[in-house]
């Protein structure tokens, strides 16, 4: 009963130094409007805006009916070059894609001889490359079919497949981005958080008076813990609600409260992770060292950037013991797929139990640490 | 010099705010030249902010102020007069570098005044002889005592024979001993240099005695000015600490000042078993002994003093007491019970105050005094009343909604108490209490100790360098290098060494133990000082320009061996990115596979199973047991255990057998857009190549595609998206480390206060800038180094164009991103909000906005804008084109030129936000 005391007497006192930082709230403020909406309409992981120009050399009517093709949003509208430039301009990044189109092409496809035609793809451009070479193939394809069945009428295809994509039909990407900007600034600010506010109790002298009165580390330590987890919790939940609902208009499929207790479960793991960095690290800069290489890394592997299926298997075994994958994953089921408690729980169960070990290890660490502080 | 003394220095009008506190109040006065002025007055009064804007390391506001004969709002004069002044802010060492030796920082300051290598070893020499601190030469400052690290303060400021020194309560916190010695150094300085103006502020009442000029202020405003012997006539006292109690507005008169401190009510002796004994308690750090052995006991209701030099491990002996430190050996108990850190009954008995300030200064006085009495758990209200007879009783009721960090010191240690005793409790612990805190302000501390003791019986154990705060003690231990030296009353102690007060008995104490064990910390018989040390240098004034590459090198040189001094940073930030560049380069990519399919065949003919097949087949698909019908495809791809599904319906064989066409259906898992655009790819091209198998055209009657469209792959035929992710790698890191450290190392200066020096001495925002940015540009370069290795040996990826322009852009992208950093930090206060800061503001960019996985060019909204000011987006190119692409100078020329565009900009930026004198 003290006890629960005592962490809710000092929590509120982390509360009161928190919304005094001007700085940190404005920084924090950004971070779940501002920084979420330009990721999502960054289109960053999607095929838009492509850059594409294209070598005519047949001059014929499929050759500009190609080219006319390439529409908006995936592709700019397509620019003509002359051939000696493509080496040059693909060089320089200025276009991503350039389609060959050889002399007498459309003579040839007339005469069903097969002519090949090129696209060259800059393939360092990643998701562009691979998406957009797919797009390309298909446009062309459909074009030249188009083109012959009017002039002479070719056999539909034996087997057709149609492809529907689950949960997000338009495979809008603000929808993922959005979330997942969410999703690292939780790591982020939970272990900035509660780690700085470690480093600072030392660097100005509270841990010794706290360390005399009666207080035990154990209660300090979660003290941080709710405080710093109230507040990303509530940052997180405004910014469903306001940013990504209401500003960005993206429907969400599932239970946001579901999602809120995932939240909270994760950022029990996530502060206490800050905590434990906060012990190790002497001083602000070894803080921000410790950060780059833990936080960093959690974030960008976690699935919320690229796919998990695209890591070697070592790495992907290897991140399922971080507590960030399960978050990403279950994030996806609930807010995407409108998953419930009966498809997430074994995630959460994940989520808690990594937590609860790393929780106690932070407790243990922090003990220690204060033991011998001076 | 002529005869007639000169102005020093003249203010007009002079008033200073921050915030809500006018520190100094339409000032108007001058400051006569050629002698030690003191300055005297309560806390918070604008000493400080006055000396300050003499040195001209604080803007004066408003009014004018003349230094050394010129204006110093004009930053000409200023930046001419500089070198001949010297200023030492308040606290201890707090100008000084504390991971830099002694000789190391003493070089600083002399390269930053331009002298010679055989004049700074000289002058370096002599300062440290006179000082006696050439033994300690190559001790890291932080781990000098506070005296040593006043006499470090003052070789550095001496260092290029200023003609005005202002010390800022250069003695606070300083034990007896290195008190005076500290003084007979600057008497001996002024002895040999005439012309020499020294403008100290004091809390100390009897070195104020000993000045030539004293000027007291109080709130803002000057209360008096003379001789310390006019201002006693004035007031008609006989010594200069009552007649500066007797000028201060609404203080009690002579009389009852005088009935409140001598007279400490006697103790009655009990014989109650003692609250505190230490037996043989010893302290060992490694091999040095804090405290060897010590004993004593104390019992209850005395009020036990604690004297000691600095660094003689008083603060250690107090920490194993209150259980924060463990004792090596020999054992304390508190209330006869041995000290167990762990036992929440034993601290609820007791109060400690620690050396420094340790509230909430983010809280208010009433939310400091609310929290601690719940965190005691008074029932709430015994706590409101406690907290109303505490305000009361300290005195707090004026501040009492104001924030913990805006008090007066003095009102701040009176907070700290009544903290401490806001539970009642039966000891009190208190580390140096009182220092810095004005007599006024003491004498009101001790009034409440002392009512403390002998009303309530409280036991009182409590540090400190004020002698006369000693002698109100009912006994005193000296301590020196961990032992006790003599343990008695305070009459006792003169009486033992036939002294005539307690300072001098106790600094005989001190010299007879320092003598006995030969310890270097005793000063040689002060040697003289060499006339030419302290010979004006006539060279001074030619030695002024804008730009001085010395001074920016002593910058670097400091720089890097601070960076050298922190193992643990170092090693972060050079293998750091290694470690980084494993887990991106293997992580970060885009080659989807792995992807889990599972089918519901419900058609399961020959014809099914050989379109399912090529799915199989596929080295992008790993098959999961098969559907059993719709509600299951649906709830496993809800749950995230399948990413796509293939659905074939019953007569698909028999369709194709008689030519009608025959459909297949896919479901993909929508919920990452990048990955289901990537399946419905995978199978698109799946679905062609079934069509345009010989063997399925066999069976199935097909004609060739019309055209054959032939994708190619430039720069990377398999397109393994390591080629591009190695490269942008090195670019996204090279953005990341350079950044942050750069930020945090200019607002680490800010929060510790070294910044200070960039204020007071010739040192340019430029030089200063630019000196801490080669560091870690070079710290950059050896991670460029060391990436640059792993990509060609560990991921295989060689450098097929230009070394060269490789190497030209890394050089001018590391300067263009410790810039950002350095950008970032201009506008940063704190070290955890340019953490942060320099965190969103550069992990977001380069992975998202950078082009590392669609170019800039076709991002839109807000992204773009952001990654066409980051530099990695110009970069990003020279990287991979160089890598990858194969390309050399000419290709990469318009990169390279708008990369070199960020060093103009983001300097300018830079020096423009960073000032050169505190607000």
């Amino acid at each position: 009963m003290w006890s629960l005391s005592n962490i809710f007497w000092l929590g509120t006192k982390e509360l009161r130094s928190f919304i005094r930082d001007y700085v940190l709230l404005g920084l924090v403020v950004y971070s779940f409007s501002l920084a979420v909406i330009s990721q999502a309409q960054s289109n960053s992981q999607e095929l838009h805006n492509a850059s594409i120009a294209y070598v005519d050399e047949d001059h014929s009517e499929l050759s500009r009916r190609i080219a006319r093709a390439f529409l908006p949003p995936y592709f700019k509208p397509p620019v003509p070059i002359s051939e000696h430039d493509i080496d040059h301009l693909m060089n320089n990044g200025q276009y991503t894609f350039v389609i060959d189109i050889p002399p007498n092409f459309e003579r040839d496809v007339l005469g069903g001889r097969q002519p090949a035609l090129q696209v060259d793809v800059d393939a360092t451009a990643m998701v562009q490359a691979g998406l957009g070479s797919g797009y390309a193939l298909q446009i062309i394809d459909t074009e030249v079919a188009d083109f012959l069945s009017r002039s002479e009428g070719s056999p539909p295809p034996p087997v057709n497949l149609a492809i529907r994509i689950a949960f997000n039909p338009n495979v809008d990407t603000a929808w993922f981005t959005s979330v997942m900007g969410i999703i690292n600034n939780v790591t982020m600010l939970a272990i900035i958080l509660a780690g700085a506010a470690i480093v600072r109790e030392r660097e100005h002298g509270t841990m010794d008076h706290l360390l005399v009165m009666p207080l035990t580390p154990f209660q300090i330590a979660m003290s941080k813990i709710w405080a710093n987890g109230l507040i990303i919790a509530i940052a997180v939940a405004l910014s469903l609600y306001l940013v990504v609902r209401l500003l960005l208009g993206i429907p969400i499929a599932g239970s946001i409260p579901l999602f809120m207790v995932g939240v909270v479960i994760y950022l029990f793991f996530a502060t206490a992770i800050g905590i434990f960095l906060g012990t190790v690290a002497q001083s602000m800069p070894q803080l921000g060292l410790l950060y780059m290489l833990i936080a960093v890394p959690m974030n960008q592997l976690s699935g919320s950037a690229t796919p998990l299926e695209s890591m070697p298997v070592w790495l992907a075994t290897a991140m399922q013991a971080s507590p960030s994958t399960h978050f990403v994953s279950f994030a996806q089921s609930i807010l995407y797929r409108g998953a419930g408690i009966d498809v997430v729980w074994p995630q959460f169960l994940a989520v808690a139990t990594i937590g609860a070990g790393f929780l106690g290890l932070s407790i243990w660490r922090f003990r220690a640490v204060v033991a011998q502080s001076s | 010099m002529t005869g007639q003394a000169p102005a020093l220095a003249s203010l007009r009008e002079v008033t200073q705010r921050y915030g809500k506190v006018t520190a100094l109040d339409r000032m108007t006065i001058e400051i006569p030249g050629n002698c030690m002025v003191g300055l005297i007055g309560p806390d918070g009064v604008g000493k400080s902010s006055l000396l300050g804007i003499i040195a001209g390391a604080r803007r004066c506001q408003s009014g004018g102020v003349t230094v050394l004969g010129g204006d110093v709002s004009d930053a000409a004069h200023r930046a001419s007069v500089c070198p001949r002044i010297a200023y030492m802010p308040q606290g201890l060492g707090k100008n000084l570098y504390p991971d830099l030796s002694v000789r190391e920082n003493i070089e600083f300051f002399a390269r930053v005044f331009g002298q010679s290598h055989q004049e700074r070893e000289r002058r370096i020499a002599e300062l440290l002889d006179s000082t006696a601190l050439a033994p300690f030469a190559d001790r890291p400052a932080k781990k000098l005592s506070g005296g040593m690290r006043q006499k470090l303060g003052l070789c550095c400021s001496l260092i290029h024979d200023p003609d005005l020194l202002i010390l800022d309560e250069p003695t606070t916190g300083v034990d007896p001993l290195s008190r005076r010695q500290f003084w007979e150094l600057i008497d001996r300085i002024r002895a040999r240099r005439e012309g020499m103006s020294v403008l100290v502020a004091t809390a100390y009442m009897e070195e104020a005695a000993q000045f030539d000029w004293l000027l007291a202020l109080n709130a803002g405003s000057i209360l008096a000015t003379g001789s310390p012997q006019q201002l006693q006539s004035q007031t008609g006292t006989s010594n200069i600490e009552d007649a500066f109690v007797s000028l201060m507005p609404g203080s009690p008169g002579k009389e009852k000042r005088d009935a409140s401190t001598s007279a400490v009510p006697p103790r009655v002796v009990s014989d109650e078993p003692p609250v505190i004994v230490a037996k043989d308690l010893t302290c060992r750090f490694g091999d040095f002994t804090a405290v060897d052995r010590v004993n004593f006991e104390i019992g209850r209701g005395e009020i036990f003093g604690f004297v000691g030099s600095n660094g003689s491990g008083k603060t250690t002996t107090m920490k194993m007491l209150t259980g924060l430190l463990p004792a090596t050996a020999g054992q304390a108990y508190l209330f006869g019970k041995p000290v167990d850190a762990g036992s929440m009954e034993t601290r609820k008995l007791v109060g400690y105050m620690s050396q420094s300030f340790s509230l909430y200064s983010e809280l208010t006085v009433r939310q400091n005094l609310e929290l601690h009495a719940r965190l005691f758990h008074l029932p709430s209200a015994v706590a409101k009343a406690r907290i109303a007879e505490l305000v009361e009783t300290c005195g707090l009721s004026a501040h009492i909604d104001d924030d913990a960090a805006e008090l007066p010191l003095g009102i701040r240690q009176r907070l700290s108490l009544a903290v401490a005793i806001v539970h009642k409790p039966q000891l009190l612990i208190l580390d140096e209490p009182t220092s810095g805190v004005d007599p006024v302000a003491r004498d009101q501390f001790w009034s409440l100790l002392i009512d403390l003791s002998r009303n309530q019986g409280v036991t009182i154990f409590v540090s400190t360098h004020f002698m006369n705060e000693a002698a109100r003690c009912d006994r005193l231990s000296l301590m020196h290098e961990g032992h006790v030296l003599a343990t008695d009353t305070p009459e006792g102690l003169v009486r033992a060494q036939g002294a005539p007060t307690l300072e001098s008995a106790f600094i005989r104490y001190l010299e007879h133990a320092t003598n006995l064990s030969g310890s270097a910390s005793q000063p040689p018989p002060a040697p003289p000082l060499p006339a030419s040390l302290l010979a004006p240098d006539k060279r001074r004034d030619s030695r002024r320009s804008y730009f001085s590459p010395q001074r920016l090198l002593a910058c670097t040189i400091r720089e890097s061996l601070e960076l050298t001094r922190d193992p643990i940073r170092l090693m972060f930030a050079l293998f750091g990115t290694a470690f980084l560049m494993i887990v991106f380069g293997f992580g970060i990519s885009t080659d989807v596979n792995n992807l889990s399919f599972a089918v519901l065949d419900r058609d399961q003919t020959p014809e099914s199973r050989a379109y399912l097949e090529e799915l199989r087949g596929s080295p992008y698909f790993s098959e999961k047991p098969p559907l059993a019908d719709y509600a299951e495809l649906e709830r496993r791809l809800q749950a995230g255990d399948i990413k796509a599904s293939i659905e074939i319906p019953p007569n698909f064989g028999l369709n194709i057998k008689r030519g009608r066409p025959a459909w297949a259906s896919a479901w993909i898992d929508g919920a990452m857009p990048f990955r289901a655009e990537t399946i419905r790819g995978y199978l698109q091209g799946m679905h062609q190549l079934y069509l345009a198998d010989p063997a399925v055209k066999t069976t199935v009657p097909t004609t060739g595609p019309p055209a054959d469209v032939e994708i190619r792959f430039k720069y990377n035929q398999d397109f393994d998206s390591i080629y591009a992710m190695v490269p942008s790698t090195i670019a996204m890191l090279l953005a990341l480390f350079p950044a942050i450290l750069m930020a945090l190392a200019i607002v680490r200066e800010k929060e510790l206060g070294s910044i200070t020096n960039l204020y007071v001495t010739p040192v340019t925002r430029l030089e200063f800038l630019i000196g801490k940015q080669l560091p870690y540009v070079g710290v950059a370069m050896i991670n460029f180094t060391i990436m640059f290795a792993m990509a060609l040996f560990l991921f295989d990826v060689p450098l097929k164009g230009s070394f060269l322009t490789l190497l030209i852009g890394v050089i001018i992208y590391v300067i263009t991103t410790t810039g950002y950093g350095m950008f970032i930090s201009t506008f940063c206060r704190t070290q955890i909000a340019a953490l942060f800061g320099t965190a969103i503001l550069t992990i977001l960019p380069a992975s998202q906005f950078s082009g590392m996985l669609t170019p800039v060019s076709s991002l839109s909204g807000f992204g773009q804008l952001i990654g066409r000011a980051f530099p990695m987006t110009y970069f990003r190119p020279i990287s991979v084109g160089t890598f990858t692409k194969g390309l050399g100078f000419t290709d990469l020329a318009t990169s390279l030129l708008a990369l070199a565009v960020f060093i103009p900009v983001l300097t300018a930026g830079s020096l423009l936000l960073l000032r050169k004198q505190e607000a």
